[in-house]
């Protein structure tokens, strides 16, 4: 087996595919932070609200003030260097960690596209994509006809690992058996033309939506691995995004996931994307630069060894919820990166009383004070958020000369429709607990079953 | 293999396309505004919930999904302005009295004009909680009710005689509040009140003004009602500014906010570490906090339960919009929680004193209770009710996942 891997390793393809990857990528990047700055977030989410959530281990990620535009600036640029292959690995490496940075600043903003572009363009980093059509090319005078094998396949290792996880996720008896919360979400789309009216409120629509989209999921990756189902599945996947770029305020995600899934077709296919760019760009003079037969890493062994352990990494991860007790939907310990998307409806209502442990006077915090409408929204059902705010309150009134200061959360939430339920343990002074990775014990169980 | 690359090459084309146009703009990104929709038809007319002999319920529709339209004609018509117009009513009569009173000041007098107050008063607590069309524009609420008083401020503006009403600086030292003191606070007998107007003859012209700006406002926004009410009633689309989610938003922020925390929760020191009883409604006049309380507590349950003013008669309404819903079968129907929990809250503010101040001073704990009973509802309507309708609290312009 480890002959054939080695075997395996040794292959080599076309570069193509990983070229035009790395332009609409790039270019996509480039294009989500414009509309990001745009629609005026970077004041919303970074810059207006006084206090930010932040991810465990990294607290000391905050936004930088003015100077938060100038990390978008340099996000955005390293993008569009990206795409057209200038200084690509340096420009990779500054996308990843300026991207990420941007990330890590909110907890209240994750998403899991997100995390897949943090993800992606760490990969993207080890990847020879400036190795054909980039400017790097011209700059050196040279370019590959042949890459090895292995680079195109881990971007499609991931975005399969994206696609099955989520679908896997599926699996359960709310999505399955009670078509929830699509049968939440769905019906309020009425105002969509055709098909809002009548067939979005019907119940057997629900389940089909359901129980195609789990399908969809699980199938995805395999139909498009195959070249004879590989047509048939990319209109399946143009299909199935914008349908959801309907229904759901998901951003750019659908778009990012359509154009990943090229990464899948042969080099054929993709030379004729090349070629359409240069007719786009035909202005500009032609080059004359060297081929060379094959790309070889330096350090090929040291760099096959990071992705493999990453993708092993990535192929682990989602499945940390396993060892916490208790519901994965209601706790959420280990909810996050692991390609639950659009997966349940919870709302919470969660207020704080701070108790002067000296005196015994208590007083309700009003949370506008402290957070924005959506960092509330937020904090209101994630556990991991109502301790870090408890925590930053019951600092904030020490501050102010309280003593004993103690914290209890007020704390109701509803899942997928069902009756609303006490959360949070309300006689469990949170600033004497501690933030950590462990189960939380003072979350009220979940009394059913998901 | 040509013609299938074709095509594809093509549809992705009109994919790209369509997300550089496709309008995500953040303002319909988040308000979804959601029935679940179940193919049976949900029988509402049987729950007589409301202690009235013969309510006529509206029969619901038996379309696919729930009629919004009929809901907001409801509101609008049976409920904002017939409830307006009262109050206008009340409010002239108020301003006549005031005119009596300017005439002939004395101890009758003021009585009448105390009694057409607190009338006006109660009239009001079935209005407050709407904040739209022309009421959101000129800040009615803020004109009318913002208490505690600015006695700073008021008695400036009385020994000045320079003010202008309509700055955001003078919201607390007009309106009701205003009054409450002007009738109650500025002597510490009936007889001294009188004397005072009588020697000071800035509170008989501010008196006049505050009531005057207070009739103004009024017929501001009822005049907008007669071209307001066909848009008010079409605007019915899943978006943050249409009136299903705006009338949504402001009633649970006046349960919360207006009737929770202003009439009961402030005062009773739930969000500072001390009771605050000087911060009751209608302070100064002492013994009507809690009328207004429970007509208010009256207001909202009418309001939740598409209730005609003035009448048994119930029509589309939250209520009928939730029974429509009802998604999960073997949970308790919502709308019955929610109406019980307004019943609680009504028999304990029914158990506290009249005065609410007097309250506070001697048993404050029976009003926290009282805060409790009312919190029961916050929840259902925030949580559970929120999520059935699928309304979100608030505008919040970013992706979702």
């Amino acid at each position: 087996m480890f002959y054939n891997s080695k075997l395996y390793f040794k292959k080599y393809t076309s570069p193509e595919p990983l070229a035009v990857f790395r332009i609409l990528f790039g270019l996509m990047m480039f294009l989500s932070i414009i509309r990001f700055w745009s629609k005026g977030w970077i004041e919303t989410l970074y810059l207006e609200p006084k206090f930010h959530f932040s991810y465990y281990g990294f607290d000391w990620v905050k936004p930088l003030g003015e100077l938060t535009y100038i990390l978008f600036i340099i996000c955005g640029l390293s993008a569009l260097f990206v795409s057209i292959g200038y200084k690509y690995r340096f420009s990779i490496i500054t996308f990843f960690l300026s991207f990420t940075y941007i990330e890590l600043m909110d907890k209240t903003t994750y998403l899991n596209h997100y995390y897949f572009i943090s993800i992606l363009s760490f990969l993207m980093i080890f990847l020879p994509a400036d190795k054909f059509f980039s400017v790097d090319n011209l700059k050196r005078k040279n370019y590959f006809a042949k890459i090895p094998k292995w680079t195109i396949d881990s971007i499609k290792i991931l975005i399969s690992i994206v696609y099955i996880y989520a679908g896997l996720a599926k699996i359960n008896s709310d999505w399955l058996l009670k078509a929830m919360p699509l049968k939440i979400w769905l019906p309020s789309k009425y105002d969509i033309p055709v098909i809002g009216d009548y067939l979005l409120q019907q119940e057997w629509v629900h389940y089909l939506m359901s129980w195609s989209g789990m399908i969809y999921d699980l199938s995805i990756p395999f139909l498009l691995f195959y070249k004879k189902t590989r047509a048939f599945a990319f209109i399946l996947v143009i299909i199935f995004h914008l349908f959801t770029a309907v229904l759901f305020p998901i951003g750019m995600f659908p778009y990012i996931m359509i154009v990943a899934s090229l990464i899948f077709f042969d080099s054929k296919f993709h030379n004729k994307i090349i070629r359409l760019i240069k007719i786009i760009i035909s202005p500009i003079k032609k080059y004359n630069i060297k081929k060379v037969e094959k790309f070889k890493y330096v350090y090929s062994k040291l760099i096959t060894s990071i992705v493999i352990i990453f993708l092993i990494i990535q192929l682990i991860f989602p499945f940390r919820f396993v060892i916490y007790p208790g519901n994965l939907f209601w706790n959420e310990e280990g909810y996050r990166f692991s390609w639950r998307v659009m997966l349940m409806e919870k709302m919470g209502y969660t207020t704080f009383k701070i108790v002067d442990g000296v005196s015994n006077k208590y007083f309700y915090v009003d949370n506008k004070d402290f957070l924005t409408p959506f960092q509330e929204k937020q904090m209101s059902f994630q556990p991991d958020f109502i301790i870090e705010y408890a925590h930053f309150l019951g600092n904030h009134f020490t501050l102010q000369g309280h003593k004993n200061i103690e914290v209890y959360a007020d704390s109701f939430v509803a899942l997928n429709g069902r009756r609303s339920k006490r959360f949070i343990d309300p006689n469990i002074n949170l600033m004497k607990e501690k933030r950590s990775l462990k189960h939380y014990s003072w979350i009220i169980p979940f009394k059913d079953e998901i | 293999m040509r013609k299938t690359e074709k095509y594809i090459t093509y549809l992705f084309l009109i994919a790209l396309v369509f997300s550089c146009t496709k309008d995500d703009s953040g303002n319909d990104e988040n308000e979804i505004v959601q029935e679940v929709v179940e193919d049976q038809k949900e029988d509402v007319n049987n729950t007589t919930s409301t202690d009235t002999s013969s309510s006529q319920n509206q029969s619901t529709s038996t379309e696919a999904t729930y009629d919004r339209s009929s809901f907001l004609i409801n509101i609008a018509d049976n409920i904002i302005i017939p409830s307006h117009n009262q109050f206008k009513t009340d409010l002239i009569e108020l301003q006549e009295a005031s005119n009596a009173f300017e005439e002939e000041t004395n101890d009758s007098n003021l009585n009448i004009l105390r009694e057409k107050w607190i009338a006006s008063y109660k009239s009001w607590q079935h209005i407050e909680m709407y904040n739209i069309g022309r009421s959101e524009e000129i800040y009615f609420n803020s004109k009318m009710n913002i208490y505690p008083v600015n006695i700073d401020r008021l008695e400036n503006n009385v020994s000045t005689g320079n003010y202008d009403l309509d700055n955001a600086n003078n919201f607390s030292s007009q309106g009701f509040p205003a009054l409450d003191y002007l009738l109650y606070g500025v002597g510490s007998s009936d007889s001294e009140i009188v004397e005072k107007f009588n020697s000071v003859s800035g509170y008989k012209a501010y008196l006049k003004d505050i009531i005057l700006k207070m009739v103004n406002n009024t017929n501001q926004v009822i005049d907008s009602w007669t071209s307001y009410r066909d848009v008010f009633v079409s605007s019915t689309e899943n978006t943050a500014t249409s009136s299903i989610n705006k009338l949504t938003n402001d009633f649970i922020y006046y349960y919360e906010k207006g009737f929770r925390a202003n009439k009961i929760g402030i005062p009773a020191g739930v969000f500072s570490n001390d009771v605050l009883p000087d911060r009751v409604e209608a302070y100064y006049s002492k013994i009507y906090s809690k009328d207004l309380a429970l007509e208010a507590m009256i207001a909202i349950d009418n309001f939740f339960q598409g209730k005609h003013f003035n009448s048994d008669e119930t029509g589309d309404s939250l209520k009928t919009y939730l029974d429509f819903l009802d998604v999960i079968k073997n949970e308790s129907n919502l709308s019955t929680l929610i109406t019980e929990k307004f019943s609680s809250a009504k028999t304990s503010i029914e158990s506290l004193d009249d005065n609410f101040a007097l309250q506070l001073e001697q048993d404050y704990v029976k009003v926290l209770g009282t805060y409790d009973a009312i919190q029961l509802g916050v929840v259902l309507l925030k949580v559970d009710m929120l999520q059935a309708l699928s309304i979100n609290v608030d505008y919040t312009d970013a992706d979702g996942d």
